[in-house]
């Protein structure tokens, strides 16, 4: 349904077009050097007058809908309905709408639901027949406003030109409105959790057990929310692949732009990148269950307890999973230290091993270090190895041969399944996210401008 | 000053004395040394990524096979529709398993008591039944005949004949008994188990037996997601980096855009998740687990690799094309319209195709908005619920059964054929487009 | 010869050079002797500096150079098998077109080569060898309170000045200079000029320069190259007023280049 009108409206688009040059050709009588446009922008400017309104009201509407029809249903629902409290409101709606457009309820249908299925069946079907009226109205409006404006002085491909700077604008700002999204709707859920959990508790806390009661009857703990052990275990696995990362990450860097002959390194170079395109949730599954027992079975063979789902099994494959990130970072900047330098050092009898570690790396060093910071944000962000490699258990631990937890994976274990959305227990994967965000921001920030600034002195 | 004493030692030949020798030893030691911390970096990374794919490989090449047992099925008229009928309904609600399990009994008549038939009975996937139900249901003049059918056994048989599932361990630590063993071996001495091709594997949904779980879904459910991905992240990627690059006055707003691509470009990608749960789910009440929204949720993580890579292929054009337009007598859009963006399109392409390509193999944000769910189904539009590939690896990663390792594995090797299929259209796209000016 | 009694520092015979499949030196016999200013003239890409290269073979560093004949520094070839050019370049000094100091401080710039080189035992004679360098390059008065500060600071002839001093602390025998002034403005020319000839005392000096009067001001030999070709060499005086060969008659008197 919304697939033809859609395809209607873009139909009267192409008509609109068609009619638009037309009418500029025939106003001018064959001779389009007497317009000021040529006749297909007039054609352009009528079909983006057609479709364009229609367009936006139809996705405003698509946009707006379910509120809508939320608000209106729940209005008319029965008295009953609405002093029930709002999780179980929204439960209330939520059966409504699938029994009216097929689905499966949460328990066997009462007559007020039936009621209100109806209803929202009823009022779907009046939304399109209306929306469709208005959009197709609104199509020949526009048209025949847009037909009217042509004229041989008038204006078309600057007018046509002005809209599409706009759509380029608005595209643009796309980026910022996914930032603001982000921050907001991190602050909003975050203030939401912070009204139950004092902040205190959940950033100094060291007992995190977030397992509330699902029901308000049920028996349990009624969970704790101190983050701490879950910043520790994150903290513990970032150093483990940092330090695979950074050293094996740079020589290799350093291997293949000073020393590989340049056909090894059209062949090391991809395979390196390999690396990089392998898609996390590989590494872990390669982590969980091959080299977590490898570590297991080397552990058991020293004498060492280490834990099927420990820190260094997960952080050694992150490590992994980093090198090419480090080393392809370190490589443009490495690569960006003039050749005078290396000159000036190779024509004063330096060994190469000399020049690059005397000179070349201390003349990349902050380009290094913004490479290195922006692997770390790579490292506490990275979601699908811990998951799958990592334990869930928040160990206040600093012994990699442990099971710890990271950020991310309780924002996993928090989130995943159906939940009610006000509890505590959900809430707090939000603030998690948002200290997720804030501390990657904040490396970014800085990574990005120590590498410009690195950038600009050898430019 | 010492400047007889250094003049001095400057002119007793310092880089030849003996000592000098040795110095000069001592740093080309130095120098191996370091060039082999190069090399053994090389080295580990190299052996990292030969580990992974061989143990990927190595446990998931067998899930492109199944074995099967040839049964003779008897369509027993008085089972599955005892007053002839021929209703469809009646059809489709015999008792299928019932079948298999005759026929069974047929090729080993001594088996008795319940726990002997039910062991035997566990050999053969509970697919079977569901397979002869669509025999019966495709041609109703089945009924009453018989015939051999090959069926699915199930996936511990199919361990057992994969050699996953070891004879010479202990009864009690493995997953048939001996019994069952016993049956299996002389399934095969009769000739009835055969390895073929596994079609299920690439042609059905998600399912709680290994044996009967496929890939498709998930295939289908990437497909949607992208697809909804792509119309969104080029278009919008495209027309913001010709904008920021060809229009933007710079000043502080166009600043910020860009220090806020830079930044969204690093951010993690489960943040994503957590902006689509909280908007396009919590706020917009879009439905869970439907592509439409996953695709939403990867074109936002997208939009800065294909903005990045779109302004560096409009900035590799040179200045010489726009003024050679503007000269003419273009308008400025017409210039970028009909003469930049068309030679820049390759770069941009290669930058949309590798976004697609992380796009592909993303899988955290999607948990959050619930493409996690177990799901049987095909997906059949953009807001049925759906996974997708990575998700579907997650999934079944997670699950015990030993065949299920042998089905991650290999649907990792899917995954991985697709993406270095993408990878490689974006080499070749570079390779054939690539310009000098 | 003009010091015949003094065997040649460097001895060129029949050296060819090239770069891939492009010939870039033909046939270069050349000997240049101890303790003189030895000047490269020529038009831009005539091989001077290709030559001067060739001499502490810095060439090695440019894929697909090739280097043919016999080029030998005290009787040794350059080009040997059992070459060390590590040594090599220790013992030939270079300071380039561009001032490249370190992104390092003025003292750890001199400092750089008797410490990879291991010149000196302790932190004392470094001081000294540092002090005794940037005083050798003219230096040491300006940057004697900012040894500290970083050496990328400096003006660009206080640059180039400090590259002469970390050339000398290795206490090179020959030094080659590529073009050294070409960055610089005048007043800072004129210092090194009087700086390179000052150095003549200690060390065996080659200069490619494209400015004809600053041949004539500071060497004592002169060698005109063309399109690769060595085209005269002789004493400075004798080249400048009475060359033999027509086309260095055309280029010293500016007809060409």
């Amino acid at each position: 349904m919304n697939l033809l009108l859609l395809a209607v409206l873009l139909a009267l688009a192409g008509a609109a077009y068609l009619l638009g040059r037309r009418r500029a050709t025939k106003l001018v009588g064959g001779d389009p050097r007497a317009l000021h446009s040529r006749p297909t922008y007039h054609g352009y400017y009528v079909a983006l007058w057609c479709g364009l309104p229609a367009l936006a009201l139809v996705l405003v509407w698509w946009l707006a809908q379910p509120q809508v029809l939320d608000r209106v249903v729940l209005a008319e629902a029965p008295a009953s309905v609405q002093q029930l409290p709002p999780e179980r409101v929204d439960l209330f709606l939520r059966d409504a709408r699938s029994l009216a457009y097929g689905g499966v309820t949460s328990g066997t249908p009462t007559p007020e639901l039936e009621r209100a299925a109806e209803r929202f069946r009823s009022l779907q079907t009046a939304g399109r027949v209306g929306l469709s009226a208005a959009a197709l109205s609104l199509a020949v409006a526009g048209l025949t406003w847009g037909r009217r404006r042509v004229s041989p002085e008038f204006r078309a491909r600057n007018a046509v030109e002005r809209s599409l700077d706009v759509f380029l604008v608005s595209c643009s700002t796309v980026a910022i409105l996914t930032t603001i999204g982000i921050v907001l709707s991190l602050i909003f859920e975050a203030a939401r959790f912070f009204a139950l959990v004092s902040p205190t508790e959940f950033l100094f806390g060291t007992q995190w057990s977030p397992q509330t009661a699902l029901r308000a009857d049920q028996v349990g703990s009624s969970g704790a929310f101190g983050a701490i052990p879950v910043f520790a275990g994150t903290l513990v696995i970032t150093i483990i692949a940092m330090a695979v990362a950074v050293p094996v990450g740079l020589m290799a860097a350093i291997y293949l732009s000073e020393y590989a002959r340049s056909s090894a390194r059209a062949v090391l170079k991809p395979v390196l990148e390999v690396l990089a395109g392998v898609p996390t949730v590989v590494y872990g599954f390669f982590a969980a269950l091959t080299v977590g027992p490898v570590i297991r079975g080397i552990g058991n063979t020293v004498g060492l307890d280490v834990a099927s789902e420990s820190a260094l099994g997960a952080g050694l494959v992150m490590g992994i999973m980093i090198i090419p990130f480090v080393s392809s970072l370190s490589d443009d900047v490495i690569s960006a230290v003039p050749q005078a330098m290396r000159d000036g050092a190779l024509g004063l009898g330096s060994t190469k091993s000399e020049m690059i570690k005397r000179v070349v790396l201390p003349a990349a060093l902050h380009g290094i270090v913004g490479a290195v910071l922006l692997a770390v944000s790579r490292a506490i962000g990275e979601t699908m190895i811990v998951v799958m490699a990592a334990g869930l258990a928040a160990n206040l631990t600093a012994n990699p041969l442990e099971a710890v937890t990271t950020v991310t994976v309780q924002i996993v274990t928090l989130l995943v399944g159906d939940q009610e959305f006000d509890s505590a227990k959900t809430l707090a994967a939000f603030a998690l996210g948002l200290v997720l965000f804030f501390v990657t921001l904040v490396l970014n920030v800085i990574a990005l401008r120590v590498v410009r600034r690195y950038r600009e002195q050898y430019e | 000053m010492s400047e007889a004493t250094l003049g001095q030692s400057r002119r007793t030949d310092v880089h030849t004395s003996d000592a000098a020798q040795r110095r000069l030893r001592r740093r080309y030691a130095a120098e191996r040394r370091f060039q082999l911390y190069g090399l053994f970096a090389i080295g580990i990374a190299l052996f990292a990524l030969g580990w992974l794919l061989t143990s990927i490989v190595g446990r998931g090449y067998t899930a492109f096979t199944q074995s099967r047992v040839v049964l003779e099925v008897e369509f027993a008229r008085d089972v599955l529709d005892p007053d002839a009928t021929g209703d469809r309904q009646v059809l489709s609600g015999a008792n299928y398993a019932a079948l298999v399990k005759s026929s069974l009994r047929e090729q080993f008549p001594d088996v008795s008591g319940r726990r002997e038939r039910r062991a035997l009975n566990a050999l053969v996937s509970s697919g079977a039944a569901f397979q002869l139900r669509e025999m019966v249901l495709a041609d109703p003049s089945l009924v009453g005949t018989r015939r051999a059918v090959s069926v699915p056994l199930s996936d511990d048989s199919d361990m057992f004949f994969k050699g996953f599932i070891r004879r010479d361990v202990g009864e009690s630590e493995r997953k048939l008994n001996d019994a069952q063993v016993g049956w299996l071996d002389a399934l095969q001495e009769r000739g009835l188990v055969e390895r073929v091709f596994n079609t299920t594997f690439l042609t059905s949904g998600d399912s709680r037996e290994p044996e009967l779980a496929g890939i498709w879904g998930a295939v289908v459910g990437t497909t949607l997601t992208l697809l909804v991905t792509l119309l969104l992240c080029f278009p919008i990627g495209v027309a913001a980096a010709v904008y920021l690059e060809e229009f933007a006055p710079t000043n502080r707003w166009t600043d910020l855009i860009e220090v806020n691509i830079n930044n969204l470009a690093a951010v993690p990608s489960i943040v994503f998740g957590l902006l689509g749960l909280a908007v396009f789910l919590n706020f917009f009440g879009l439905p869970r687990s439907a592509p439409l929204v996953g695709g939403m949720v990867l074109a936002l993580m997208t939009l800065p690799t294909v903005i990045i890579a779109g302004r560096a292929a409009l900035k590799a054009v040179p200045p010489s094309i726009r003024e050679a337009a503007l000269g003419v007598g273009a308008s400025p859009v017409q210039t970028v319209l009909q003469h930049v963006l068309p030679l820049a399109l390759p770069g941009i392409l290669t930058g949309t195709i590798i976004g697609m390509a992380r796009a592909l193999g993303e899988s955290a944000p999607l948990l959050m908005i619930g493409m996690v769910a177990f799901i049987v189904d095909i997906p059949s539009g953009l807001t049925s619920p759906s996974t997708v590939l990575p998700v579907q690896v997650y999934l079944w990663a997670d699950s015990p059964e030993r065949a299920f390792v042998e089905k991650t594995s290999a649907a990792i090797m899917v995954l991985l054929a697709f993406l270095i299929l993408m990878n490689l259209a974006a080499v070749l796209l570079r390779r054939k487009y690539e310009q000098k000016w | 010869m003009a010091l015949a009694s003094t065997l040649p520092k460097i001895v060129a015979r029949d050296v060819d050079c090239f770069y891939g499949d492009k010939q870039a030196l033909f046939c270069v016999n050349l000997d240049i002797s101890e303790k003189q200013v030895t000047a490269l003239i020529g038009p831009s890409g005539c091989g001077k500096s290709t030559f001067l290269r060739c001499l502490n073979r810095m060439n090695d560093v440019i894929d697909g150079c090739r280097v043919t004949g016999k080029l030998e520094l005290d009787a040794e070839d350059i080009y040997g098998p059992d070459v060390d050019v590590v040594k090599l370049r220790a013992r030939v000094g270079m300071v380039f077109q561009k001032p490249n100091p370190f992104p390092k401080s003025i003292y750890e710039n001199v400092a750089y080569g008797p410490r990879i080189h291991g010149l000196v035992s302790n932190r004392g004679e470094l001081d000294e060898l540092v002090e005794w360098s940037l005083e050798k390059a003219g230096l040491l008065g300006e940057v004697k309170d900012r040894l500290q500060e970083p050496g990328t600071g400096l003006s660009g002839g206080q640059q180039q000045r400090l590259c002469i001093a970390r050339a000398i602390a290795v206490s090179p025998e020959v030094i080659l200079m590529d073009e050294p002034c070409s960055a610089l403005d005048p007043i800072a020319t004129a210092k090194i000029e009087e700086l390179t000839d000052e150095l003549r005392e200690n060390f065996t000096n080659v200069i490619v320069t494209h400015n004809m009067q600053q041949a004539a001001r500071v060497s004592q030999r002169t060698a005109f190259f063309h399109l690769g070709i060595l085209v005269e060499e002789g004493e400075t005086g004798k080249i400048f007023t009475n060359p033999g060969n027509e086309r260095t008659q055309d280029y010293i008197t500016g007809r060409f280049g």
